[in-house]
């Protein structure tokens, strides 16, 4: 390659995935399984680690192989490669747990299809070397897991009364059974999103506010 | 083997099942083109096509996948023939409609990635269905596509004109929108929803 890379790993090569380009909150990919599996938290965990593994395995062997890969057809070649490690994903759920694989469904298969692991393995493991391009991985799988956690933790508690199968409310609480069918998965994560998005602009008011004052 | 008959299969695939709105399939383009109608019906047109050519071959693939006992090589074998119907249907665009090639943009080589195209191509084998049923499901889930990606790019229209708060301003309110449209699809689950 041509261009100078940097090749230091700092903690911003670990954390961007986690907070400021998080996969979901701020970049929108990768939607659908963050929709769909995260009515219960388990559910939303399984399949973080589930993408965070394939990430992290794609990236790495995208990364060791970028300088082999033709330009013209890198796209079908990464997807292969997804393919793969998506298949050996499918095959151990279904050898650890039953009930996850049936939980989870054709999720799981799905999650070749995340266009949050193309594009990091566009723009990123294809351009950077291997352990740069884990560490990377590593962030912004966290930070995916991070997303469904805290869409599966607000719907399962709202829409079950629960939280990781234990009851918290008792036998009175009357479940908010829209939260966990499909128009709950858009209404949360909108309304986390509306969070974000005014916890932002307070900042920038804030930080526009002290400016002013200095003056 | 399974006996359900065509209409249901095409009724549930459009309304009680929408592929977008009760599933969760293709919200990619969902979000990211339904800004405008009139890129948003060509969008939906071009995935409904990618989902027929996928489904009749996953539907090949897949008798010689079990005939040979590798179904292991599933996950494989259709999005690569997903991604070659995504290329054909590119080719043929930029060729006699370069304006509307242009309009689509990065979301047209994303349809490989619409989750919407490798999900119906699975569901079909879950669900065992004969060459027919395939056929008439990927029309309605395409069907179905379409219908949610007019109304969401509608409703966004008329969006554009509304005074928002700033903090509501982008994915939030189309979430939010989305919400309402799915729960009003609901309403459908009596046709033979879960």
């Amino acid at each position: 390659m041509a261009r100078k890379q940097n090749n230091t790993i700092t903690w911003d090569t670990f954390s961007e995935g986690l907070w400021r380009e998080n996969p979901v909150f701020a970049m929108l990919l990768g939607m659908c399984p963050v929709l769909a599996v995260t009515n219960s938290a388990i559910n939303a965990l399984a399949m973080g680690i589930a993408t965070t593994f394939v990430l992290l395995a794609s990236g790495i062997l995208i990364s060791l192989l970028r300088r082999q890969i033709p330009k013209q057809v890198r796209i079908a070649t990464y997807i292969v490669i997804i393919a793969t490690f998506v298949t050996i994903v499918d095959y151990a759920i279904q050898a650890i747990s039953l009930d996850l694989y049936n939980a989870l469904g054709a999720f799981i298969q799905l999650i070749v299809v995340n266009c949050m692991i193309l594009g990091r393995a566009e723009a990123y493991a294809s351009k950077n070397r291997p352990l740069k391009a884990f560490v990377n991985a590593l962030g912004m799988g966290a930070g995916f897991t991070f997303a469904l956690l805290c869409l599966g933790v607000v719907r399962e508690v709202l829409g079950a009364g629960k939280l990781f199968g234990v009851d918290l409310f008792g036998p009175q609480f009357e479940p908010w059974v829209v939260m966990v069918l499909p128009a709950g998965g858009f209404i949360v994560l909108g309304a986390w999103l509306l969070l974000f998005e005014w916890f932002k602009q307070r900042k920038a008011q804030s930080e526009s506010d002290a400016v002013v004052e200095v003056r | 083997m399974n006996y359900e008959s065509l209409s249901f299969i095409f009724l549930n695939a459009v309304l009680a099942n929408n592929f977008v709105l009760a599933l969760f399939l293709g919200l990619c383009p969902f979000l990211g083109v339904s800004g405008k109608l009139n890129t948003a019906v060509p969008m939906g047109l071009a995935t409904m096509f990618v989902m027929l050519v996928s489904s009749v071959c996953a539907y090949g693939i897949n008798i010689v996948l079990v005939g040979l006992d590798i179904e292991f090589l599933r996950l494989i074998a259709y999005i690569v023939v997903i991604a070659s119907a995504v290329q054909l249907v590119e080719m043929t665009l930029k060729k006699f409609s370069p304006g509307l090639f242009r309009a689509l943009g990065i979301f047209l080589p994303l349809i490989t990635t619409n989750c919407a195209i490798l999900g119906l191509a699975l569901f079909q084998t879950f669900k065992e269905y004969d060459f027919l049923q395939s056929l008439v499901y990927a029309l309605g889930a395409g069907t179905g596509f379409i219908l949610a990606i007019m109304l969401m790019a509608g409703l966004r229209e008329k969006l554009e004109l509304s005074n928002l708060p700033s903090v509501t301003q982008g994915a939030a309110v189309s979430l939010m929108l989305g919400g309402l449209l799915s729960l009003s699809f609901m309403g459908f689950a009596g046709l033979g929803g879960q």
